[in-house]
């Protein structure tokens, strides 16, 4: 499938900022099988003074750029073409959950795909047993870890309520979680925080999802903006799954990946240092178009 | 001094109780209960000195380290507190033979670690033999990811280390700790070492112990000769004053001649790290960080740090600038590798460890636990991803028999559930040595702290050490944190050391700084020290005139005293009754210490006590005081303080851009006060005796009478005050002093073009010398008051911004 995707973030600084540092995560991957990236270009407003590409440790493109100059707005403008591809439904030859810890065990690399990286608390994720209590209400031992992940992620989702006004981008996932109420990134964190408790490899997966439906199905939730959702390790055999627990359902042609990370800190979309001394306000605009 | 002629076995007295414990070694007596033959001599003259004599010596090694402002920064539940530092005055004598097997130890292991690490940020080989679990590595939050494949400039990853070590029961050195990150305690080795050699002055002058000064040129060198280009300069990071090693780093930046910067001085230009100066950006090529690499940069690593530089790890990777130590080696430090070490050894370097670490299981394999469990009696258990100091953490480590015999079974339950997260190591035992307690020598723990550098000619391990003394026989309550103490390490024998060119006797400072820009931060608090002061001389003066005229009419309401009343007021420091010292005078001082606690590295160790001593005087008289009519003499002693410290620092303060900032701020100050005091007390309806205030106030009672044969009048007033060129108290005296200060900064004059700064103050100035006494109005002193008031503004934007 082949989509063309605009996006616009706007900042407006209520004092100007003297200077600034952002790295930008916003391209769409290029992921072999999976995902092609036709065409794609990152505008700014103003200039900035300094500009560079360069791949960080998960293989995320990132656009490193510098103001030196006063400024008091700001905005990145995004338009790519992406070749989506259909995945086929896999047989589910994930070991049980009470064998996956061998099979991590036996992995000798530090290569950023090894789900080595994907166990231990992360920056934003510290551990709590509030998750690890819920994801064992929801599973057992001898399940295959593809019925567990998605078992959790269903009932997150069900669980959950979507509600854009209780959380911001900083809320820890426990607070979201007590509150059973947030956003796409709440749902993933919490998701995320859940497996891992109980064994799973998880990481963070930024990206689009289509602003407008195939006829017939329901418009999904989170096109507004940038998206996120899941993915978790499920063996040496089946390797990374994806599922969206704000849908509860497993990713497919609807999703449009840019970034992957442990946590929302290793694929946020912008992260920067800013220096000024007053407020901002931010917006936000995205349209995934299949041409 | 020879050692063994000893017909007969001396006598010490200080030893009458001196009972090392069983099955610990001891470093005063060999296992037979004889005194080593290298801790005679030492022992020969303390045993020659009175209890009184002892005592004194002590005292003076206090008194130097309380003198050097060498404090220990204690953390309890109610916040940090400055307490006086725990030196140990008795020294650990090492021998020079023992020495050599421990620095060969260390030299190997350092060439060891750097190829660990450059491995683990680079081919991996480690972790894709099975040397090392890739959960482990990859799990710890040291391990720092942006770094991968990000070899270092300077071709090495580690330019500084530190070991704690400590002997085992069997008298061998055991390696209990790896410090990689930003390795602490070198300056203070230093301090103690000055310390204890003016306890024991005339021993130590003679004594055969090894010099240290030549192990900090020959890294100084190492790191000037890092550098990119002449220019560019050498600078240690600190995560700033709040932080427990600060002092150590403002002391090693005099020491060494580097500039001591925080992240916020520092910014990355097209990839190359600068630092701000007041002479704009200028190039860093070697950083000396004493910040942990998570808080170095807040864009790539945590984003939550206010004390790191955005932008940091991308000038690393442009290969801008040599980190000493490279960023990520905090990975080192895991206590889990020293598990793994003893074979890394035999993989990396063919050849096993010269000096062993202390015996470690990491956890996560089942048949390591189950001989842990086994042995788990024995054993100190702690997180495998712990970086602290064996000891430090009474939350997170302890020893199997604490646990008792009782609950057994659910240690064993525990050691599973953890699996890799566990590391169980050998409870060490650490040797004695002596301490001085009571009159007497009784046997504590010790652990040392061996810090090695690179040089020119490879590593290099200072000879002499950093020695932690436990409070008691637990060798757990050995951190200073729990009460221990810190004490000299003398290397004895050998060659008689070499005579060191400079000043090698007290190893004391011995470098030409680098000449070069001032950080603008540093500017910044140096012109604000200078105002701070000035405005507290001010606010003294005028606080005694204002007593002393209440004294005289005892009536608060009379128009002079009510008009002083308002003008102090508007200045911040409206007179109170009880207590009759304002607080706002204390929160001045307070705020001239704060200054000048950025920039300790800038200015001497005798003007920085003698600044905390007038805070602290003004806020004693403030808490005691409570009659009006002692105001006046405690405002003459803290006026007395306030002149003895700007004595201080102007006079042996060198005549840098830093003391030019310091000048301006003063004289911005003072300038500033005249000109506003002229404007209140020379109005046409200003009460009787204004005059003889302002005479008084500008201290100038003398110059009056000396310079002018008739009567006060308004007009000799505003001459000899804000007109005179020659009073030091006159406004036209300051602007000409800040004018001329402004002439020689940065780019004051480029081509014949004046800055925007330097042509306001020529232009305040002319106003000024074009002015008469019959000019001089109420509003045009205002005018002249805000003019100046307004120089603050334009040199922040030119110079600190």
């Amino acid at each position: 499938m082949l989509y063309d995707l605009t996006l616009e973030i706007s900042y407006d600084y209520a004092t100007p900022a003297n200077s600034g540092r952002h790295a930008l995560r916003l391209m769409p991957a290029h992921i072999e099988g999976e995902q092609r990236l036709v065409s794609g270009n990152i505008r700014l407003s103003p200039g900035p003074t300094e500009r560079r590409d360069r791949t960080d440790f998960f293989g995320n493109a990132v656009t490193d750029v510098v103001y030196r100059k006063s400024h008091s707005e700001l905005c990145f403008r995004l338009k790519a073409r992406i070749d989506r591809t259909a995945m086929p439904a896999e047989l589910d030859i994930s070991p049980p959950l009470k064998a996956l810890g061998r099979e991590l065990a036996a992995i000798q690399s530090l290569g950023p795909e090894e789900p080595v990286h994907f166990l231990a608390p992360s920056p934003r994720l510290p551990q709590s047993p509030a998750f690890a209590v819920y994801a064992e209400e929801h599973l057992d031992r001898s399940m295959s870890t593809i019925s567990a992940v998605e078992s959790i992620g269903r009932a997150l989702h069900r669980d959950m309520t979507f509600d854009v006004e209780a959380t911001t981008v900083d809320t820890p996932a426990l607070a979201a979680f007590e509150r059973r109420h947030g956003v796409c990134q709440d749902y993933s964190h919490i998701m995320i925080a859940c497996l891992r408790s109980v064994g799973i490899p998880a990481g963070y997966v930024s990206g689009f999802l289509r602003t407008i439906p195939p006829e017939g199905q329901p418009r999904l939730e989170g096109a507004d903006a940038m998206h996120a959702w899941v993915r978790a390790w499920c063996g040496i055999e089946i390797g990374w799954i994806e599922y969206d627990p704000t849908n509860a359902l497993r990713v497919g042609q609807d999703h449009i990946v840019v970034a992957r990370g442990r946590d929302y800190g290793d694929a946020a979309p912008v992260k920067g240092v800013l220096r000024t001394s007053g407020s901002q306000t931010t917006s936000h605009k995205v349209d995934v178009i299949p041409r | 001094m020879s050692l063994d002629e000893t017909a007969k076995e001396p006598e010490y007295g200080l030893l009458k109780s001196y009972q090392p414990y069983p099955g610990v070694s001891d470093e005063l007596l060999d296992p037979d209960g004889q005194v080593r033959p290298v801790w005679r001599p030492f022992l020969n003259h303390l045993n020659s000195l009175t209890p009184d004599e002892i005592a004194d010596r002590f005292a003076r090694g206090n008194q130097y380290l309380n003198d050097a402002g060498v404090y220990f920064r204690q953390y309890g539940h109610d916040g940090a507190h400055e307490r006086e530092w725990p030196l140990s005055h008795i020294p650990v004598v090492i021998s020079e033979d023992d020495w050599k097997v421990i620095a060969q130890g260390l030299v190997q292991r350092a060439e060891l670690l750097e190829q660990v690490v450059a491995d683990l940020y680079g081919e991996n080989h480690l972790v894709g033999e099975g040397y090392l679990p890739a959960g482990l590595i990859a799990e710890s939050p040291e391990w720092q990811r942006p770094l991968v494949d990000v070899y270092p400039k300077s071709g090495h990853y580690l330019h500084f280390l530190a070991f704690e070590i400590g002997r085992g029961p069997d008298g061998r050195w055991w390696v209990l700790s790896d410090r990689a990150q930003a390795p602490s305690g070198a300056g203070f080795a230093l301090e103690n070492r000055v310390a204890t050699g003016r306890v024991f002055n005339e021993f130590f002058a003679k004594a055969n112990v090894h010099r240290l000064a030549g192990f900090f040129r020959r890294f100084r060198d190492h790191l000037v000769d890092l550098r990119d280009e002449t220019d560019s300069r050498v600078s240690i990071l600190t995560p700033g004053p709040l932080n427990d090693t600060y002092f150590e780093h403002a002391y090693i930046a005099r020491y060494l001649g580097f500039m001591l910067l925080e992240g916020e001085d520092l910014s990355v230009k097209d990839g190359r790290l600068m630092v701000r100066t007041v002479a704009g950006l200028k190039p860093v090529s070697v950083l000396w960080r004493r910040l942990d690499t998570a808080w170095t940069d807040p864009v790539e690593l945590n984003e939550t740090s206010h004390i790191g530089t955005p932008g940091l790890v991308q000038a690393v990777r442009q290969g801008s600038v040599t980190m000493i130590n490279a960023l990520g080696t905090g990975i080192l430090e895991t206590r889990a590798l020293l598990a793994f070490l003893p074979r890394i050894s035999e993989r990396l370097l063919g050849e096993g460890l010269k000096l062993p670490n202390v015996a470690t299981w990491w956890c996560g394999e089942e048949s390591t636990r189950t001989y842990v469990k086994e042995h788990a009696e024995t054993m100190m258990f702690s997180p495998a991803l712990s970086t602290s100091l064996p000891f430090s953490s009474a939350q997170t480590d302890f020893i199997g028999r604490d646990f008792g015999k009782f609950h057994k079974g659910i240690l064993e339950t525990w050691i599973d559930s953890q699996n890799q997260n566990l590391v169980a190591q050998e409870a060490v035992t650490l040797s004695t040595t002596p301490a001085y307690h009571d009159g007497l020598l009784v046997p504590r723990p010790m652990s040392l702290r061996v810090f090695l550098a690179r040089t020119s000619n490879g590593w290099e391990v200072m000879s002499g050490g950093f020695a932690r003394i436990g409070r008691s026989e637990d060798a757990s309550a050995i951190a200073m944190q729990a009460g221990g103490s810190a004490a000299d390490v003398w290397i004895v024998g050998g060659k008689k050391p070499k005579k060191e060119t400079l000043l090698h006797q007290t190893e004391s400072p011995f470098f030409k700084s680098q000449a070069g820009a001032l950080p603008s931060r540093a500017a910044d608090n140096l012109f604000w020290l200078g105002r701070y002061v000035e405005r507290a001389e001010g606010a003294v003066r005028l606080l005694r005139a204002y007593h002393a005229r209440l004294l005289e009419t005892a009536d608060p309401e009379s128009p002079l005293v009510a008009q002083t009343a308002d003008f102090l007021e508007s200045v911040g420091v409206a007179p109170t009754s009880a207590p009759p010292i304002p607080e706002g005078l204390c929160a001045m001082l307070q705020s001239a210490v704060i200054s000048a606690s950025k920039v300790r590295d800038r200015f001497s160790v005798d003007g920085w006590l003698a600044l905390n001593d007038l805070a602290q005087t003004a806020n004693g008289a403030r808490r005691a005081m409570r009659s009006d009519a002692d105001v006046p003499r405690a405002m003459g002693l803290l006026l007395r303080k306030i002149t003895g410290f700007s004595g201080l620092v102007h006079e042996n303060m060198y005549r840098f851009t830093g003391w030019r900032f310091l000048s301006i701020g003063r004289a911005l100050e003072r300038a500033h006060r005249m000109a506003d005091l002229l404007s209140v007390f020379t109005a046409p309806d200003a009460p009787e005796g204004s005059l003889e205030l302002l005479l008084e106030v500008g201290d100038s009672a003398m110059s009056m009478s000396r310079r002018y044969a008739v009567s006060l009048s308004k007009a000799t007033v505003l001459d000899l005050l804000a007109m005179d060129p020659k009073n030091p108290r006159s406004v036209m005296y300051q602007l000409t002093d800040m004018k001329e200060h402004i002439s020689v900064l940065p780019d004051a004059d480029e081509h014949g073009y004046l800055s925007d700064l330097a042509r306001s103050v020529l232009q305040v100035h002319t106003t000024l010398a074009i002015a008469t006494a019959e000019t001089l109005t109420p509003e045009t002193l205002t005018d002249l008051r805000d003019q100046i008031g307004y120089l603050s503004v334009e040199l922040t934007d030119a110079y600190i911004r």
